[in-house]
């Protein structure tokens, strides 16, 4: 059990995915910049993201290297994330409407985000087992939506300030975004 | 077509220069940079990929459905994706480890997806292979100068050879992740300053 919270404590905030391992930094800086689209693209990655680390490992483990065509992996996750957003977004439409409505046009944006990608090759790379592969991608899930948020908060009262010209929008957001990751750098202290 | 090649060539290198004009493909531009060497490796990788693909998609472009593009456009770039993972493992071993799981998400870059998308899917077949030159090149130019920026600051060399004086105390910070967001952003914003002028 103890192993399981250092894990899933390190992958949201020392690890975190956007701040520390630079996956999925274009939507962070896409949406972020209202609370509401952050709000709507942090639900649907930690909904997207679950799914995608749980089959990605089966299809892994039982499929490419039991085959030995691990040389397909590219463009085998690819396919698995494409379909799984597409499925995903047929489902909720149909069984869910309200929380299709919510995630909107975040859902498709999901294919192309790298975290997804990242997590689903991370996991393989590292050699995990079943259930630590769910657990931490729900774990760098979580911490994708803890940065976003956290992000567009800080985002909507620097742009509520005068900034010099230059450095206008997504300049200034890198920046704040680089503060943002020195402060989650003093977690490393915890673990 | 009111452009000339040359202009689809050029724009890639200035005015819309990927990362910075068009905010797209981050995660590598913020990842692989922390050396000028890594930075230009990745970027000729992208460029790579981004040529090929621009070719393919153009050529095909005629006989791709429209309703299902997207999914006939990322198995392009996945295939050439793992060309180049393969081509890698063989002559470029080093860079091969160093880059790690960056190499297989170049599939998801939005920069490769989008000129597809926005490009080479409506245009012939000459000017895509220009557009996806001049994006490529002034990817990996952007990546370069970033990694040589990030690189000399954080260790005070590139490629092994000493820029600065004796005195100079490496500048961790540039090294580690905050650095690399608030480079990006400060080069943007010198970006700015020159496109203003």
């Amino acid at each position: 059990m103890g192993d399981l919270t250092v894990l899933i404590i390190s992958s949201i905030f020392i690890n975190n995915i956007i701040l520390a391992q630079y996956l999925g930094a274009c939507p962070f800086v896409g949406t972020s910049k209202k609370m509401e689209t952050a709000i709507g693209m942090a639900g649907a990655v930690v909904f997207v993201l679950t799914l995608a680390g749980t089959i990605t490992w089966v299809i892994n483990t039982y499929f490419l290297v039991a085959l030995e065509i691990e040389f397909l992996r590219t463009i085998a996750f690819i396919m698995i994330i494409a379909s799984l957003v597409q499925f995903v977004e047929m489902f909720l439409k149909k069984s869910i409407p309200a929380l299709y409505a919510g995630l909107g046009i975040f859902l498709p944006l999901i294919t192309t985000n790298c975290a997804v990608m990242g997590v689903a090759l991370l996991n393989v790379q590292d050699e995990l087992t079943f259930l630590t592969a769910i657990i931490r991608s729900v774990a760098f899930a979580i911490g994708f939506g803890l940065a976003l948020i956290l992000f567009a908060g800080v985002r909507e009262r620097v742009n509520l300030g005068r900034t010099p010209g230059p450095l206008k929008d997504t300049s200034i957001g890198l920046v704040t975004a680089g503060m943002l990751a020195m402060a989650f750098i003093g977690f490393q202290g915890m673990v | 077509m009111a452009k000339t090649v040359a202009q689809e060539f050029k724009k890639g290198l200035w005015d819309e220069i990927p990362p910075f004009r068009l905010v797209l493909g981050l995660c590598p531009v913020l990842a692989v940079t922390t050396t000028a060497e890594n930075g230009l490796g990745m970027g000729l990788a992208t460029t790579f990929v981004l040529v090929c693909s621009n070719m393919l998609v153009s050529l095909l472009r005629n006989n791709i459905p429209s309703r299902i593009r997207v999914p006939c456009f990322i198995i392009i770039i996945a295939t050439f994706v793992i060309l180049v993972e393969l081509l890698m493992q063989a002559f470029a071993y080093g860079l091969f480890l160093e880059l790690g799981i960056f190499i297989p998400l170049i599939v998801v870059n939005c920069l490769v997806l989008g000129r597809s998308e926005a490009f080479a899917s409506k245009n012939k077949f000459v000017p895509s292979l220009a557009d996806g030159l001049g994006m490529g090149i002034g990817f990996t130019l952007s990546l370069g100068v970033l990694g040589a920026v990030r690189e000399s600051l954080g260790t005070g060399m590139i490629s092994g050879v000493k820029v600065f004086g004796p005195s100079f105390e490496p500048f961790e910070f540039m090294v580690q992740a905050p650095g690399a967001f608030v480079a990006l952003g400060l080069l943007l914003c010198v970006m700015n300053i020159i496109g203003k002028k």
